[in-house]
């Protein structure tokens, strides 16, 4: 039970990084590989905020949403709309992001310096308790509960909302968007700075884990998580869901059954393997755009 | 960038084979470059600066080591010019704590005349740039590489740290005998050659001590998610775990290790031996175990100046790894002075025939291996402290 417990916290937090990631790609089918530097700023932004003003960790987590979803704009606007007229727009997104996020984290460097820097450790309530024979922290539900929560939120607004109508449309045809009078500018800023404020809560609730944050974290995801939405079915936000969800169980059982050596293989040994079985991934739809 | 970096090394080392080409035809003899002296020891006086480089890792995964050890070479380099007679020209490099960019960082140091190179943080590194500087006959003293295989390389590298085959058996042994430890759950990051020699060593000295290993686990020096290894090592109710790996990995290791309950004692290798642990890891380091080539408690008369003037300077305490930095200063000024000499080749000869030479660090030698020889510690956190374990 404490396995079954640790490897769904463990992939909740692959999955809420994932979902952010997911979510520009099955709209805006654009790669932003400047997730993973959203993601170390939240956790960088939250501890400074935290440890430097005395605020609640309640309060921070609103305000890095906030960061999270400028940061977003900012990528949109700078990274990817001036790319958006080329014909390879894909790989020059690609690059331009990449570019990004290393700009993202010189400023974070320079800002707060290449030390690890972790939340006070009264940050946040230490409260534990037995589920079933396994001891589980506060924290934990709480990430679970709130990557849950915001999959649902993304669904139910990427499927009914006016909003979402309008994502799905761009999804379909950015051009027949645009003469039906879609703001496809808007939407699409929108859909970043969306995503970018999950990636950016995602590094809090990471640091708030694990108790470490440096310039690095980000990128140790970032890896995962491209791998949860392609098994997971790239754009589709179950699936980035369930693939971390099964990342993080069969990394830990890994480590308890197979060998500690072994958990990286076997991890993404069993992804091919899911692969080769379904390739368009567990929710993907083969030809046609999900969101 | 890399390719104009590359060129500008080219350059650099094609200008330098010209010079050197140059004055071996010309001054055929002694040189008049100001870098040979006259006198010995406390009397030799040099006219030009000594050109002392150092490549640290100033940003990446090591750069709080690096950090560190910047701080207190620009600390000794200012102390010692004070003395009078030699005086030192520091350069600090950023190896990025890159192996690639340290390679073009020792390049660039060797062409710049460089009279010897301190660093670099990482032994990890120190395996890919040792060579270089071997090739090109320059002395290089390491002052935080500890793993194995390091003065291997060549006779012109040396180092002032205490090798984790020293520091460990003098752990192990001193938790054997105050905690009755008899079978412990050995956790290390394989994918790095300073934890993995540190494993090795743990192993070799469990077994001299007779330890029994419940378990091995092996993690990444990139993950920060133990929950998982720990709740395993839980599982074997063992009396201690002991641990090999850097100090980004060591914080949350024991935060999660204290987290889901696990309070037995926790032996760290030489990467736990940071105020970086207490601050980070707070209550939950109490009881970490670690060996150290230095502490902050000792009160030897140079340490105790040196901890002072530190932290008057950059407002920070002082760590092993600056005290090592320090102290690396210390011998190379006992090295330069003795010869009397910035030629590369003097400070070689010397740095072979460093004897009890007082330190930081205390009296420490280079034996014949170019190892460092001195006392290790064995320290215990404490209300918030590392004391001596007792």
């Amino acid at each position: 039970m404490q396995l079954f417990l640790d490897g769904i916290f463990l992939g909740s937090i692959y999955a809420l990084f994932a979902i952010g990631f997911t979510l520009v790609f099955g709209i805006l089918d654009r790669l932003n590989l400047a997730h993973a530097s959203v993601f170390t700023a939240g956790a960088l932004v939250g501890i400074e905020v935290v440890s430097r003003f005395g605020i609640s960790i309640w309060l921070a987590i609103p305000l890095v949403l906030v960061l999270g979803a400028l940061l977003g704009v900012l990528i949109e606007r700078i990274a990817f709309r001036p790319l958006a007229g080329r014909h390879d727009a894909h790989f020059a997104g690609l690059i331009s992001s990449i570019a990004f996020g290393a700009i993202i984290l010189s400023l974070l460097q320079a800002l707060f310096g290449a030390d690890t820097r972790r939340f006070p450790a009264d940050a946040f309530p230490q409260a534990r308790f037995e589920i079933l024979g396994a001891t589980v922290s506060l924290l934990q539900v709480i990430i679970l509960v709130i990557s849950v929560s915001l999959m649902v939120v993304l669904t139910w607004l990427v499927a009914k909302s006016k909003l979402g109508r309008g994502m799905r449309t761009i999804a379909e045809n950015p051009h027949a968007a645009a003469v039906l009078g879609l703001n496809v500018g808007r939407i699409s800023s929108t859909t970043f700075a969306i995503s970018s404020a999950l990636g950016a809560v995602a590094g809090v609730l990471f640091t708030l884990n694990v108790n470490a944050a440096q310039l690095g974290i980000g990128h140790a995801v970032e890896l995962k998580a491209l791998a949860v939405i392609v098994v997971g079915g790239m754009g589709s936000l179950p699936g980035a869901l369930v693939g971390g969800l099964i990342l993080g169980l069969s990394e830990v059982l890994a480590v308890n059954y197979i060998g500690s050596s072994w958990r990286d293989m076997v991890a993404f040994g069993l992804l091919f393997l899911i692969l080769i079985l379904r390739p368009q991934g567990l929710f993907g739809a083969r030809k046609t755009r999900e969101v | 960038m890399r390719k104009k970096l590359f060129s500008a090394a080219v350059c650099g080392s094609a200008l330098l084979l010209a010079i050197t080409g140059c004055s071996t035809t010309s001054g055929n003899g002694t040189k008049d470059d100001g870098a040979t002296g006259s006198g010995t020891g406390a009397d030799c006086v040099i006219k030009s600066a000594v050109p002392i480089s150092a490549a640290f890792s100033l940003t990446g995964a090591a750069a709080q080591y690096g950090a560190s050890q910047k701080n207190a070479l620009e600390l000794a380099v200012e102390d010692l010019n004070k003395v009078g007679g030699v005086t030192y020209e520091l350069t600090v490099e950023d190896d990025a704590t890159d192996p690639k960019q340290a390679i073009q960082v020792f390049d660039t140091l060797i062409a710049s005349g460089a009279a010897v190179i301190i660093g670099p943080t990482l032994s990890n590194t120190a395996k890919q740039t040792n060579p270089i500087a071997q090739d090109a006959k320059v002395p290089v003293l390491g002052v935080s590489n500890t793993a194995a295989g390091i003065t291997e390389i060549g006779d012109y590298i040396f180092r002032d740290s205490l090798t984790e085959d020293a520091v460990i058996p003098q752990t192990i042994k001193a938790a054997v005998e105050t905690l009755d430890v008899k079978k412990v759950v050995v956790m290390y990051s394989n994918d790095d050659a300073f934890t993995e020699s540190g494993y090795q060593a743990f192993a070799a000295a469990l077994k001299d001590e007779g330890v029994d290993i419940a378990d091995t686990l092996t993690f990444s020096k990139a993950d920060t998610d133990f929950r998982a290894l720990l709740n395993k090592a839980k599982k074997s109710d063992a009396d201690a775990i002991v641990v090999s790996g850097l100090i980004d990995a060591a914080v949350p290791l024991v935060t999660q290790a204290r987290e889901i309950g696990i309070d037995t004692p926790i032996i760290g290798g030489n990467g736990f031996n940071s105020p970086a642990l207490i601050k980070g890891a707070g209550k939950a380091a109490e009881g970490v175990i670690v060996g150290a080539a230095w502490n902050s408690a000792s009160d030897n008369e140079q340490n105790v100046k040196f901890i002072e003037d530190y932290t008057a300077k950059f407002d920070a305490a002082p760590d092993q790894f600056s005290a090592q930095a320090y102290a690396g200063l210390q011998i190379i000024d006992h090295a330069v002075r003795a010869e009397c000499s910035a030629e590369r080749e003097a400070i070689k000869a010397g740095l072979g025939d460093i004897t009890d030479v007082p330190t930081v660090l205390g009296d420490v030698s280079l034996n014949e291996n170019r190892d460092a020889v001195h006392d290790a510690l064995v320290q215990v956190v404490k209300d918030g402290k590392f004391a001596i374990l007792e």
